[in-house]
């Protein structure tokens, strides 16, 4: 038994090596460095939970090494019969009410956990956003605020935030493990959530539930800022003016073409026509379509061929294809939209 | 005795053979190879997952192409690899542990065999008609409802059929076990496999019509246009979820009871041991079953049922922990004082007990609704199935293949490519899955295409991906064994391991009656008590007599094609008028089939106790 022993131990140490090589993963994406309140309350289960676990487990592979190094059968003993017994009323239930013990010791902060996360007593007087999810995007709406955007989310740091959840499509589940659990978004239900970011930064979320192909491409993020870049982001979001003239003669042909052929699903400003995402501050967006840079070459080659980055968009084959002259001016005029001066990046300086 | 026969005989002649039996001994070599076939099926796909997933943002296969796999890849295993496989075991082995000669309803027993083949064939015809469905193997509405093409379509007649198969081959191991016991079998005599193998009989019994009802509600909503599951009707997609999960829950236990079953039956062989605490097991097994339908929600705690439904559905999961538990220390106090002797059967099954322990303690933690919210649908999640079904199921399955392969076939896999398997398998069972559980928290979701880079998720998925292969490897070298056995093996006797149950009694493989005489039996492990008492087999409980059998019948084949044909006219029958047809016709052939099985007399043949003899040598 001694191969398999070592087999198990080089396996483990493997395993272990394996991971301290990676860390606990990505800060701002891995559930195992929380940075908001559902996370660590999440992460103190998690823990509770596993330390239960792993004793249990340690008694189990202990029995269990016992039994294979003291009862293997021994050369020269293969008639040995050994003696059957037919079992043992104390030991049956030790092993039943112990286990039951140690089930209480997780179910109790279990359940207080559960109805502490569910809690929405404070909702009316905190900061609400409607998430929808959309095949393959996000978008947020500060109904209180009137403000609409796609993508990045922005809430301040240390406030509880209320998330009231809905799908327009198929099911999703928005999740971002640094800040807090998951919830899925339905399409008959609204599903309510609350947040509390403790640190500023920008927090990667993911699409947890297949939604179809793009599904791993669904990624948006939470931006977190200080309360007063907070407020100063709101009034630059409701200040601005949808309709002003950009400065290059490129952009505002692009302007011109955009109205002309994407307001219908785009909107641009506190519009809540939403059936593209919305472009308010694209220019300020960390991510092109959630996964790629925003470059100004990447763009382009979204507005000609979304399809080639996210498989099965709701874009493709449904808008008029345009030249890449026209495209590189829509390009232009999308870049410039950048209403505030607080961004995903000044917000993880 | 097949081979023997097949030589006389000829190939058309052996296959017409296999076509029309009845025989729950023939039926299990038919489970067994049919659900080979898919476990290789489901691995390559399986491969093909880890393959796209070994280096971040890779481009193997297509974003739909990918959802594709991942959808057949569950589907095929759970479905079409793991329910047939147990079916295998349990008809080469339950009629015999109980001192039956068949099963209740032989006939039930091949139109079950055929079903499942003809619905897993049809929904793998949907890689070549168009694309194969794409919405993961729990379909959830409207992914499903609004997937295109008819990949979806194939899913539900597919699993529809097999289902119904499924359904019947539960009623009938129901049946089987309540009636057909050998003089002296009380229930608290059954070995533990045919009492998980009764439970899970029960568990399909009450879980396959939530299945049913869901998939018939689902193929109205794509092929009819009701509108169940669509929101903007009135339509609730989370009532798929429920329905589904009722299913689906109980389905887990369904797959891992027989296979608890085969590791008591182990451990007490090759430990020379009772089984230690069989009252508490049996109680253990019927309180696992029993549970199983009491929590399906947590496979939805994110889905906002709120914190009560949350909470209650967290506890009776941990709950599930208790009986299960029991198990695990029985199990090792059967080996407690025992004389352990350790080949390729009783190696899966040593290597069960921790893969499944750490499947079970992620069990439990999932089960904390508040921290599944973390959990719940990453990687965390697809490590801990994979520790309960591989680490359980299908360590159970090997485990009982290489123990009841004597029985089954007259020779014991070769040994030492049986460890070879087992290691390999083994290592890269853990290479592949334990990682996962990190890769989850680390913020991979499960049903990624591809992973970003600079995530910290790309060492670890590199690592599961080497570890697949090594499974690849062992499940190769698995085959090689089969295929090494049957040209090279050595002919064994009825009862190579000094085995303690009934179906040891006879011989190997066991004659077509299995029993001349019904065995009297006189208490837990039967054989053994005949053994310790100095007698060589088991004293019979009745004179020799002629021997009742039922026919061959080529009419559950017929049924199955039936249904298939029509399988495929509900597909297409709103776009070809080619597939009305074939509605109409393929339920004709099976309707007309299940006519002339309900007039046609069919009392079954006698074997005369003259003959016995030549065959049986008992």
């Amino acid at each position: 038994m001694k191969g398999w022993m070592g087999k198990v131990r080089a396996l483990f140490l493997l395993s272990i090596l394996s991971l301290i090589l990676s860390g606990c993963g990505v800060e701002n994406l891995s559930a195992f460095l929380p940075k908001g309140y559902g996370a660590e309350v999440s992460l103190d289960i998690i823990f509770i939970s596993l330390a239960v676990m792993i004793f249990v487990f340690i008694i189990v592979m202990v029995i269990y090494t016992i039994v294979l190094v003291k009862y293997r059968q021994k050369k020269g003993q293969e008639d040995f019969v050994p003696k059957q017994t037919e079992g043992n009323h104390i030991l049956e239930i030790v092993w039943t009410v112990i286990p039951i013990i140690l089930l209480i010791v997780i179910a109790v902060p279990t359940i207080a956990a559960t109805y502490d996360l569910a809690d929405e007593t404070d909702k009316g007087d905190s900061l609400n956003i409607n998430v929808t999810g959309n095949q393959y995007w996000w978008h947020f709406n500060y109904s209180e605020e009137e403000i609409q955007t796609s993508q990045d989310m922005y809430i301040p740091v240390g406030q509880k935030v209320y998330l009231n959840m809905m799908s327009s499509d198929v099911l999703h589940s928005f999740w971002v493990p640094a800040i807090s659990g998951k919830m899925d978004t339905n399409p008959e239900n609204e599903n309510t959530m609350y947040i509390e970011a403790y640190e500023e930064g920008v927090y990667w979320g993911k699409c947890a539930e297949l939604c179809g192909p793009s599904h791993s491409l669904m990624d948006f993020k939470i931006v977190v800022v200080s309360q007063e870049e907070f407020d100063q982001w709101v009034s630059d979001m409701q200040n601005l003016d949808a309709e002003a003239t950009p400065e290059t003669a490129s952009a505002q042909e692009g302007q011109a073409l955009f109205e002309q052929s994407c307001l219908q699903c785009h909107a641009i400003g506190s519009n809540p026509v939403a059936i593209g995402p919305n472009l308010t501050n694209f220019g300020d967006r960390s991510k092109l379509a959630g996964v790629e840079d925003l470059t100004h070459d990447m763009l382009v080659e979204w507005i000609l061929d979304p399809e080639s980055i996210k498989p099965g968009n709701k874009m493709t084959g449904n808008y008029d294809v345009p030249s890449k002259d026209e495209a590189e001016k829509i390009a232009d005029y999308l870049l410039q939209l950048k209403p505030s001066e607080i961004t995903p990046e000044s917000a993880s300086e | 005795m097949s081979n023997t026969i097949a030589q006389k005989k000829g190939f058309g002649a052996t296959l017409w053979d296999y076509l029309t039996t009845v025989d729950h001994k023939k039926i299990a070599i038919m489970y067994l190879i049919g659900g080979g076939f898919f476990f290789i099926l489901g691995g390559l796909e399986a491969l093909a997952i880890r393959w796209q997933l070994i280096v971040p943002e890779n481009d193997f296969v297509s974003a739909g192409f990918y959802n594709e796999i991942l959808t057949m890849h569950g589907t095929t295993m759970i479905f079409l690899a793991a329910m047939p496989l147990i079916f295998a075991l349990m008809n080469a082995v339950l009629p015999l542990q109980i001192g039956a000669r068949d099963v209740a309803f032989p006939f039930l027993n091949s139109l079950g065999f055929w079903l499942f083949l003809f619905g897993g064939i049809l929904l793998n015809c949907s890689w070549f008609l168009g694309g194969a469905p794409d919405a993961g193997w729990t379909a959830y509405a409207p992914l499903s409802t609004t997937s295109p093409g008819h990949g979806v379509d194939f899913y539900i007649l597919g699993l529809q059929i097999s289902g119904a198969g499924t359904l019947m081959g539960g009623i009938n191991f129901l049946v089987t076990v309540i009636n057909m016991r050998a003089p002296g079998m009380t229930y608290m005599r059954m070995p533990l496999f045919t009492w998980a193998s009764f439970v899970t009989s029960a568990l399909i019994l009450f879980a396959f019509p939530a299945l049913t009802v869901g998939l018939f509600l689902l193929m109205f909503d794509r092929l009819f246009g009701s509108v169940f599951f669509d929101a903007n009707y009135g339509g609730n997609s989370v009532i798929w979820e429920h329905l589904f999960w009722i299913f689906g829950h109980p389905e887990v236990y369904i797959l891992i009871l027989p296979a608890f079953g085969v590791f008591s039956d182990v451990f007490s062989t090759f430990a020379k041991k009772r089984l230690f605490g069989y009252t508490a097991m049996v109680f253990a097994t019927v309180l696992i079953g029993f549970l199983g339908f009491m929590v399906w929600a947590h496979h939805m705690f994110t889905v906002g049922l709120g914190p009560a439904a949350n909470s209650i559905f967290a506890v009776a999961t941990m709950a599930i922990a208790v009986p299960t538990g029991i198990k695990i220390f029985n199990w090792l106090f059967t080996l407690w004082g025992g004389s352990i002797r350790i080949n390729s059967a009783m190696l899966w099954a040593l290597g069960f007990i921790p893969s499944f322990t750490i499947g079970g303690m992620t069990g439990v933690m999932l089960a904390a609704a508040a921290a599944d919210y973390q959990f719940h649908d990453t990687y965390f999640v697809v490590a801990h199935f994979h520790y309960v079904i591989v680490g359980g199921v299908v360590f159970g399955i090997f485990s009982g293949l290489h123990y009841w392969w004597p029985k089954m076939f007259g020779k014991i896999l070769d040994e030492k490519l049986g460890k070879i398997t087992f290691w390999t398998f083994f290592v890269g069972f853990h290479l592949t899955f334990f990682i996962q559980h990190f890769l989850g928290l680390m913020g991979m979701p499960r049903r990624y295409w591809v992973y970003l880079e600079d995530q910290g998720l790309d060492l670890g998925n590199s690592i599961s991906t080497v570890g697949a292969f090594f499974m690849g490897v062992g499940a190769l070298v698995f085959l090689y064994n089969v295929i090494y056995t049957s040209v090279k093996g050595e002919k064994v006797g009825g009862d190579p391991w000094d085995g303690r149950t009934l179906e040891w009694s006879i011989p190997s493989p066991p004659p077509h009656y299995n029993f001349a005489q019904a065995p009297l039996v006189r208490g837990l492990d039967p054989l053994w008590i005949e053994k310790t008492e100095g007698r060589k087999g088991m004293t019979p409980a009745e004179p020799l007599d002629d021997i009742h059998m039922p026919n061959n019948t080529i009419l559950p084949f017929v049924m199955s094609v039936g249904l298939f044909i029509a399988g495929f006219g509900f597909i297409y029958q709103a776009e070809y008028t080619g597939g009305f047809i074939a509605m109409f016709v393929g339920m004709g052939i099976t309707l007309g089939a299940m006519f002339t099985r309900s007039v046609k007399d069919d009392l079954g043949h006698h074997i005369h106790k003259e003959d016995l003899d030549k065959g049986a040598g008992m």
